[in-house]
């Protein structure tokens, strides 16, 4: 592919006492792309998402992120560092803060592009800290409404329904204005309905020029939207290519979508 | 954002400010004057487990250390108390932080164990470190606040309203601090660290930045407690302070900064008012204590309780 790579790992190898949960993957990530990560139960997809994310680090191996004149290596950085270089996640079993409001949770999103301190809670006459939250507000503002949960706004998030969950984790996610954004399984649990809008919305984010990391287990959000597929298998990168191609390798019919297609 | 919930502060403060107006004895006023440097120090330590949600079990060593600071201060080089206060603060809360470093990775009922081993080590030290602190017997003989040649002597009055100033500027910030990008970031710690480090949450920083404030309040309590009593001494910073404070964050409710402040007057208050009960006084305080938190395991205002500090993911 022409395209510059934006993620590039190496050799990745993540072991968890006798088990090996990655075992010497590496594949790239191309600017502007969504690219799937597929596999059976226990293939690994989560922990590679915690490597990238910073929440695990590597046994060995490298990760490499940023465009090529300027890229920095991820591998041994703290997930907050991670999370500043341009990087978003969002959890395959939802992590939002149950106690704070829709509105709060996703304001936390806007906390690495704002910079207000201690002293500017304390000293509120500040021009910096006061254009700053009314920054953060808007965004929150506009991604609630394109995401439709504006009505939730003050609603606590433990209370709301599972694909409203989905939507709010989401949306805090890109609140951080991220150039990279990792998907662990946003489909799981959705109406035919709200995946329809999930894979439209991702296709509208790619266009705004986003690069999205997706972990997904239904082959229809996967197929139509992703230009490029990696399969992993017991920890190990067994195909990748571009949807169609993946589809006919017989390695990955046999590991998975064989299971799937009886 | 919500609806700020301050509402509720220009008419608690004026109530407060009036209170010593009316005919109450001088034991009551000084009962008032020990319930106000109890909801400062509440307050402080609301920040630090109410917010950020670090379970510590040592917050009397910051009072303590704020009291030191003010009488050494004062003793030796003979500041004024203005000078001694800002300053006391700045030690008290250095001191949080730097005391933290070693133990901030620590999570939960580990920190609780851990920061109630600083506290005691902070108040050995304190007593051993005799040519400094005056070991067992302490510092005497601290001066009292002036205000031009208006000298603040043992009267308890000008320290109540000199606390309750205090209070009222500290509650000022807690709250504003509460509904702050920093605030915010505590919160979502709180509950989640993983998650909030995701988010781009650096949170040791903001951990140590919790101590800090908790700290500077605690020294900023500890530098009137001192200049009010003239002497300081280890046993006035007995692990059991610490335990008194927290149980006023607690009933007030975790994270509240109304509740911080009533759960330190209902607990400072109720002791003097079973004295009859003599002996039997610690008992149906206890009591009390535990019905409380039966029927409102939250606190008085609060939203969540201690077992979410505890086992917070
Ligand atoms: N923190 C951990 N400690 C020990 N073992 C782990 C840990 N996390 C994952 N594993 C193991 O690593 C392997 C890969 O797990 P992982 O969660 O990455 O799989 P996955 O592909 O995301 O699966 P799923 O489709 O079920 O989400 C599994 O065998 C799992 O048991
Ligand atoms: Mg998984």
């Amino acid at each position: 592919m022409p395209d510059e790579s934006l993620l590039d790992l190496k050799a990745v190898t993540k072991r968890f006492g006798g088990v090996t949960a990655l075992s010497s993957v590496s594949f790239e990530v191309s600017k502007g792309k969504i690219v799937s990560v597929i596999g059976p139960n226990g293939a690994g997809k989560t922990t590679l998402f915690n490597c990238i994310s910073g929440v695990l680090r590597p046994e060995e191996g490298q990760i490499g992120f940023g465009l090529k004149k300027t890229r920095d290596s991820l591998v041994g950085c703290a997930p907050h560092e991670i999370a500043r270089m341009g990087i978003a996640r969002t959890f395959q079993n939802i992590r939002l803060f149950g106690q704070q409001t829709v509105l709060e949770n996703i304001l936390t999103g806007t906390y690495v592009r704002t910079e207000a301190g201690l002293l500017d809670a304390v000293w509120p006459w500040t021009r910096r800290a006061h254009q700053e939250s009314h920054w953060a507000m808007d965004k929150a503002m506009r991604l609630m409404e394109r995401l439709e949960i504006d009505a939730l706004a003050d609603r606590p998030a433990k209370a709301l329904s599972y694909g409203q969950q989905r939507r709010v984790e989401l949306a805090r996610a890109l609140a951080s204005d991220p150039e990279m954004l990792l998907l662990d399984e946003p489909a799981a649990g959705l109406t035919v309905h709200e995946r329809q809008a999930l894979m439209d919305f991702l296709r509208a984010l790619r266009q705004e020029g986003l690069t999205i990391l997706l972990i997904e287990h239904d082959m229809k959000v996967v197929m139509p939207v992703s230009d490029w597929v990696v399969v992993l298998d017991h920890g190990a990168k067994i195909a990748e290519g571009t949807p169609d191609a993946v589809q006919r390798h017989p390695q990955v019919i046999e590991a998975y979508l064989g299971v799937a297609a009886l | 954002m919500k609806k700020q919930r301050r509402d509720w502060m220009p008419w608690t403060f004026l109530i407060l400010a009036v209170l010593p107006f009316f005919p109450f004895n001088s034991y009551q006023i000084d009962v008032m004057a020990n319930a106000a440097l109890y909801a400062l120090l509440a307050l402080g330590l609301n920040v630090i487990v109410g917010f950020a949600g670090l379970l510590h079990l040592g917050y009397a060593a910051f009072f303590a250390i704020g009291a030191y600071a003010c009488a050494f201060l004062n003793l030796n080089l003979g500041y004024p108390f203005w000078i001694c206060l800002p300053v006391s603060a700045a030690v008290a809360g250095a001191a949080a932080v730097l005391l933290g470093l070693p133990v901030i990775r620590v999570r939960g009922d580990y920190l609780a164990i851990v920061t109630l081993g600083f506290g005691e080590i902070v108040r050995i030290v304190v007593t051993n470190l005799e040519p400094w602190t005056g070991g067992p017997n302490g510092l005497m003989g601290i001066g009292h606040p002036m205000i031009g040649r208006f000298n603040f002597g043992v009267d308890s009055r000008p320290y109540y309203w000199l606390l309750t100033a205090l209070l009222a500027l500290t509650a000022w910030i807690c709250s504003r601090l509460r509904r702050s990008r920093i605030g915010l970031a505590w919160a979502a710690m709180k509950e989640d660290e993983l998650a909030a480090g995701c988010l781009g949450m650096d949170t040791t920083r903001l951990k140590l930045m919790a101590l800090g404030v908790g700290g500077a309040v605690a020294g900023m309590a500890g530098s009137v407690f001192a200049a009010k009593q003239g002497t300081v001494t280890p046993d006035s910073f007995d692990f059991i302070v610490s335990v008194m404070i927290l149980s006023m964050v607690i009933l007030g409710g975790l994270g509240s900064v109304r509740g911080a402040i009533v759960g330190a007057v209902i607990l400072s208050i109720t002791p003097e008012l079973l004295r009859e009960f003599a002996v039997y006084r610690m008992l149906i305080f206890g009591l009390l204590m535990i019905v409380l938190m039966r029927v409102r395991p939250q606190g008085l205002f609060g939203a969540s309780s201690l077992k979410r500090v505890l086992h917070a993911r």
